[in-house]
């Protein structure tokens, strides 16, 4: 942790310089924004990032087998790289309007938090840097990182991590909100969808009781039933339903999405265990087909709140005056911690109405957010966070 | 880069103008997004300026929140009697602005890019015959949420090109006659009257043509342009200005008559990236009243 006081030095008015490229960032941040990018179809928007990474002089910007965008800003010494990640995709079809709304304290749109801040912040980055002429011992090496979220299931950082020639001392993954939340750990989690359907050959003398909502809505109650311990911290998500078709069709299919989270991964198993076994007893019980899709899972792990990395991180954010929340996480974190990689999440504004075409952050804490990413990005590179 | 190294072996200079009336929901992000692109990144306009009608909404905080500089119109030139309107705006600009390109363009536009403005000065860099330059798009129409990507110009197809086909055919060439993107050089600017209101884009049209014929024009695809769209009565309005106008210069340069002998419709169509004109032939011939007709006053012995 030595020579942490001459990085609070350097922090010290970097939120005030940092005002010096609001009309940038933003700039990238409403471009970026409204090019639709739902999980699986981020190939416009990435062509985007790499048309900025190109404009900044990084030569080694490419787009990797999976889709991906690679920036690279080459550092003094580039037998090692710090690696930041953004992931690029959206929840939002690219029916939905993404026009960005800016007003002066804050901007509104599908997406502007989840995840266009994060991507913005991170090709500005270098725009920045070299601004401020900061030149860094290290590689840093930029990703927007695609197929990311529900059924992508981290796919792009996945493949990624299996493929890039980088020797990666540490990472950071920069998300548009909440400003302070500090993750360094993943929690076990399992993501599914159970789907019910009423078989074609209806028998209609159930009158008015098949219906796959009913169907669903007893698997429901039951998965209600599971007892969770509190220790350790243990939840089922019922996400998403999505179901019929009109007021007066029985509705043929039904569908949920739900997660199962826990600290432990034997929990997380049990659960989704005795989640099979509800699907296969209802499915027998009515007659209707139930099926149980898993399709992502992560077990529990990272690195300790003692980390060295976590440690810079704090006193980054402690000298900036930021609040760190602690609070694990099931995104890009958990790949980085699967291959080892001391990594942490960092939110860089405040904001509202997550995953609503109204998502709106303010414009104001951005400045110490970006302080913040910079100075964990420092720490990391003068080496102490190791 | 290459066209702010042209701009500036000529020794040229851009403002951007763009004229507001409650326009806060689009105006930070047009100021954005040009500070970013064409002043910060490259350097190519050398002042944003919004000339403002008195917007009773955050128009002008926004604005100068991000920057550009602010003015109302009615403090410009304040010895004139103020008048209210788009025209207003844009004529007070060549007074208040200092560049020798004047780049307009409407604060209404949600899709906005930098193209909106390197596309529009690009050709008056590069081209000295060049004064006008004309943004044309193919024009979707913003619904509920969803985007899709036709119709929209119901005045340019219903008034507009009609009226160029009879009295000035030449001008039909222009694919967006009434857009409100266009860049145009000051020493044609301080030359041509501006009418307040609707009118301006149509008479500008005709002045430019009458005084530095066709070749003075050029035209730059914008793509598109998302905007609000407007209902029909209020589109009556803008048809009954723009018709004012036009009347009163065709009355001037004296092409009323010239309507007798034109039958030919110029309109466009849009074949993938190409853009066609077509040509109809309307012919609206007539017949006498019946009772003319010596076969009808002999039935109905008349």
């Amino acid at each position: 942790m030595k020579g942490i006081t001459s990085l609070e030095k350097k922090l010290s008015g970097l939120e005030e310089k940092l005002k010096k490229y609001r009309e940038v960032l933003l700039a990238n941040l409403v471009m970026i924004g409204e090019i639709p990018a739902p999980t699986s179809d981020e190939n416009r928007r990435v062509k985007f990032i790499l048309n900025r990474f190109d404009e900044a002089g990084l030569t080694d910007s490419s787009i990797d087998g999976s889709g991906n965008g690679i920036g690279v800003l080459s550092g003094k010494d580039n037998s090692e790289a710090i690696l930041i990640n953004a992931h690029a995709d959206t929840i939002f079809s690219a029916k939905i309007d993404h026009t960005m709304q800016v007003s002066s304290n804050s901007i509104t749109g599908p997406g502007v938090a989840d995840n266009s801040l994060g991507l913005a912040a991170l090709v500005t980055l270098p725009y920045i840097l070299e601004n401020m002429e900061v030149e860094l011992n290290r590689d840093l090496v930029l990703l927007a990182g695609v197929k990311s979220l529900g059924r992508g299931n981290l796919e792009g950082i996945h493949f990624f991590l299996d493929n890039n020639p980088f020797t990666i001392k540490g990472a950071i993954c920069i998300e548009g909100m909440q400003l302070g939340r500090l993750s360094y750990s993943s929690i076990g989690m399992l993501r599914g969808e159970i789907t019910c359907r009423v078989p074609e050959s209806y028998d209609w003398s159930r009158f008015g009781d098949a219906s796959a909502i009913l169907t669903l809505n007893e698997v429901i109650n039951k998965i209600n039933d599971i007892h969770l311990p509190k220790r350790p911290r243990t939840s089922i998500v019922m996400g998403s339903i999505v179901g019929g078709t009109s007021f007066n069709t029985i509705a043929r299919d039904a569908t949920l999405g739900f997660e199962v989270r826990s600290e432990s991964q034997e929990v997380v198993e049990r659960a989704g265990e005795t989640i099979n076994d509800i699907v296969l007893e209802v499915s027998s019980k009515t007659g209707d087909q139930v099926e149980l899709d898993i399709f992502a899972k992560r077990t529990p792990g990272g690195i300790p709140y003692s980390h060295p990395l976590t440690k810079c991180a704090r006193s980054v954010m402690e000298t900036l005056d930021i609040e760190p929340r602690l609070a694990p996480s099931t995104s890009e974190l958990s790949a980085l911690i699967d291959k080892n990689i001391p990594a942490l999440t960092l939110g860089l504004t405040m904001g509202e109405r997550t995953s609503k075409t109204n998502e709106t952050i303010q414009i104001e804490p951005i400045y110490k957010g970006l302080a913040q990413l910079i100075g964990t990005i420092l720490a990391v590179d003068g080496g102490y966070c190791e | 880069m290459k066209l702010v190294e042209a701009k500036k072996k000529k020794n040229l200079t851009i403002s951007l103008c763009l004229p507001t009336l409650n326009e806060e929901k689009t105006i930070g992000k047009e100021i954005i997004i040009f500070r970013s692109e064409l002043m910060e990144r490259y350097p190519l306009i050398d002042e944003i300026a919004v000339i403002d009608s008195g917007s009773e909404d955050n128009t002008l905080e926004v604005a100068r929140n991000y920057g550009a500089d602010t003015y109302l119109a009615s403090d410009i030139l304040p010895n004139l009697e103020p008048k209210r309107g788009k025209g207003e705006n844009l004529w007070k600009a060549i007074y208040q602005l200092k560049g020798d390109i004047i780049v307009y363009v409407d604060a209404d536009i949600s899709n906005i890019h930098p193209r909106f403005v390197y596309g529009l000065v690009a050709p008056l860099i590069h081209r000295e015959e060049v004064k006008y330059v004309k943004a044309f798009y193919d024009r979707p129409l913003a619904f509920s949420g969803n985007v899709r990507a036709s119709g929209g110009g119901r005045v340019t197809e219903i008034l507009v090109r009609p009226l160029f086909s009879l009295f000035f055919p030449d001008l039909t060439a222009m694919i967006q006659p009434l857009s409100g993107e266009y860049a145009v050089r000051r020493e044609v600017l301080e030359q041509i009257a501006f009418p307040i209101g609707y009118g301006v884009e149509t008479s500008h049209l005709i002045d430019v043509y009458h005084k530095y014929g066709l070749e003075a024009f050029a035209q730059t695809d914008l793509d598109k342009r998302v905007h609000e769209n407007k209902p029909t009565q209020a589109l009556g309005k803008m048809a009954f200005g723009i018709l004012q106008t036009f009347i009163k210069r065709a009355r001037a340069l004296g092409v009323i008559e010239k309507a007798e002998h034109e039958t030919i419709l110029r309109q466009f169509q849009a074949r993938q990236d190409q853009y066609e004109q077509n040509l109809i032939e309307i012919v609206e011939e007539e017949r006498p009243p019946m009772i003319e007709i010596e076969e009808y006053r002999k039935k109905f012995k008349k």
